[in-house]
């Protein structure tokens, strides 16, 4: 019965109050996270600094005077000309440089997604299992990973792109195939800890199976690392592609590269340095990008490492 | 000791044998094969040379014919480049590949050890951000475009080294190819040695060391150097095959007499005695390596040898 003593209608009041004011706001491990992101300067500006890029490269073409495979006859080898519209100078048959680079950045970027994409998902997947399982699943898993290791990566890339033909969808799983390896090594150290933890016990009570652990309560729990490490690969990816393409062995023409841009710059900087200086300049924005988001999101995801 | 080690070099043998398996059927498995020219063979020649590479038994007799020669340190024949044998190539190419890479590595380690405890004692203060800059272009540029650079502004706008190209037993020409295969590797031992350096220097007993007034220069000598390699002495072995497999690329763009220059174009010919000669010659050194740094760790480390 309410209001017999008063008592009720105090504190009904008092929780009335409560409701109104303004309370504390808890705040979660990613808001964390993300404070500690933006208020690393570096990272901030990297950030914006690729998202322009990345824009620009997709974007920009459809607003460019010229196409990457167009040739203007009346312009051959020449230096950067705004009135024609060649902000970025022409190459020596007289194609848009602007263009080109554009769309160099274009098969970077989706050369560097799709191969991260592909290697993050075996490497998680895969480590995890390892992980998981423990004992001799554990031990021939990592074994396999140990002998990979051992192949020469680059000398591995290079037979696969030849041997199998140059097609770029192959570039991409040629090397998210073998980045993977460090991903699963790191997933499995991982898992090993988390699962000991009290709430993947209790999933087993709950009659979980194996893979539904792991997919909803261990890979969930890796996103920290995971996303660092990716951050980190994207680099190595795109110098691996651009390496590629500048020995001839990855994108092909009338398509490009970086690499490939940076291959056929790089003899001629001298007489024409704008075809080696644009398509430089933007590799190198992008690697060092790159790298301070990845320091960054180190920082702010594991507070412990600092 | 002895028996982690017989242990661990008794374990690199089957990994050894499944990675050369799986480069055999790798490369075999792929479409096309040495002799297809762009003018075709009569197919009776084809035949012929076929017969005699063995291509034209059944794949799993060739792997075993393979494995029954590499056990006898035979390499097998070239099969584009007449009468030349794989380790005859390999002999020619590769001590001059081994060269490059070791003048690197021991450059480069010297070079980033000093460099990375002079930023640790001086840390946050102008040297500091020196090494950081430095070591962020390292990292950064990869090593065609910071062959490209090096090629235009050394050897082209000043004229101080050769651009390319080799000369037998000219250093000058090793110069810029040195540079750009050490720099990443200096970068990368400089930034672990400040690492494991300032941490060092953070410790109980180096304070101690201070403490009873020994100088800086004796506390680095005697008390903060040996723990502080540690870290740096694991990156030692993945470095140098990282090196031995840059200096393929870096033989390349320098038009360098090193294996590189074979393994790509045998590569391109689908040469798969070179091919698979120089990835097992590679895995094998890479192997070894990993080998050398697990026993030198266990030795400094007993809770390896344990476990």
């Amino acid at each position: 019965m309410a209001g017999i003593t008063g008592k009720d209608a105090v504190l009904t009041d008092y929780a009335n109050k409560l409701a109104t004011l303004d309370a504390p706001k808890g705040r979660s491990l990613t808001q964390d996270a993300l404070r500690r992101l933006t208020r690393n300067k570096a990272a901030v500006v990297s950030i914006f600094l690729l998202l322009a890029i990345v824009l620009i490269a997709f974007i920009g073409p459809y607003f460019l005077p010229w196409s990457y495979s167009q040739v203007d006859w009346t312009a051959i080898r020449k230096p950067p000309d705004f009135d024609k519209g060649h902000f970025f100078g022409t190459d020596q048959n007289g194609r848009d440089m602007l263009a080109r680079v554009l769309q160099g950045t274009q098969m970077s970027i989706i050369v560097a997604a799709v191969a991260t994409v592909v290697s993050v998902s075996i490497g998680v997947v895969y480590g995890a299992i390892a992980g998981y399982f423990g004992g001799r699943v554990d031990a021939v898993m990592m074994r396999i990973v140990d002998i990979m290791y051992a192949l020469p990566y680059i000398l591995f890339v290079i037979i696969l792109v030849v041997m199998f033909g140059r097609n770029p969808v192959l570039l991409f799983v040629g090397i998210g195939a073998i980045e993977w390896l460090t991903m699963a090594r790191i997933v499995r150290g991982q898992t090993l800890s988390l699962k000991e933890k009290e709430f993947v016990e209790a999933a087993k009570a709950g009659g979980a199976k194996p893979w539904t652990i792991i997919m909803r309560h261990i890979v969930p729990n890796l996103t920290g690392p995971v996303v660092i490490y990716a951050t980190l690969t994207i680099p190595e990816i795109i110098i691996a592609e651009s390496f590629l393409s500048y020995l001839g062995l990855g994108v092909q023409e009338p398509q490009t590269s970086l690499g490939t841009l940076i291959s056929f710059g790089a003899p001629v900087a001298e007489v024409l340095p704008w075809m080696l200086l644009a398509p430089a300049a933007v590799l190198v924005t992008m690697l060092l990008c790159l790298t301070y988001i990845g320091d960054g999101l180190r920082d702010a995801l594991d507070p412990k490492d600092r | 000791m002895l028996g982690y080690a017989l242990r661990r070099v008794l374990s690199a043998i089957p990994i050894a044998l499944i990675a050369v398996t799986i480069c055999f059927f790798i490369l075999r498995l792929a479409p096309g094969g040495p002799f297809d020219g762009e003018r075709a063979l009569p197919p009776l020649v084809l035949a012929n040379l076929r017969a005699h590479y063995n291509l034209d038994q059944p794949l799993v007799v060739q792997y075993f014919i393979y494995i029954w020669r590499l056990l006898h340190g035979d390499l097998g024949p070239s099969m584009v480049i007449e009468g030349f044998s794989v380790s005859r190539l390999i002999a020619i190419g590769f001590p001059f590949t081994l060269t490059l890479a070791l003048t690197a590595f021991v450059i480069a380690t010297f070079v980033g050890l000093v460099a990375g405890m002079i930023a640790a004692v001086n840390q946050n203060k102008w040297p500091d951000y020196v090494l950081v800059l430095v070591v962020m272009i390292g990292v950064i540029i990869p090593n065609f475009l910071m062959a490209a650079l090096l090629q235009l502004w050394f050897g082209v706008y000043l004229r101080w080294f050769p651009a390319g190209g080799w000369v037998n037993g000219s250093w000058m020409h090793l110069v810029l190819p040195v540079t750009v295969l050490a720099w990443p590797h200096a970068a990368r031992i400089s930034r672990l040695m400040r690492g494991s350096m300032i941490e060092v220097l953070g410790t109980n007993y180096v304070r101690t060391a201070r403490s009873k007034g020994i100088g800086q220069r004796l506390v680095l000598a005697r008390h903060a150097i040996k723990p502080a390699l540690i870290p740096v002495v694991s990156y030692l072995g993945p470095g140098l095959s990282y090196l031995l497999t840059g200096s393929l690329a870096v033989e390349q763009i320098f038009g360098l007499p090193g294996i590189g220059k074979y393994f790509i174009t045998a590569a391109l010919n689908r040469d798969y005695g070179i091919v698979l000669g120089t990835t097992i010659l590679y895995m094998f050194i890479i192997l070894a390596l990993n080998l050398i740094v697990d026993l030198v760790y266990a030795w400094l480390d007993p809770k390896v040898r344990y476990r």
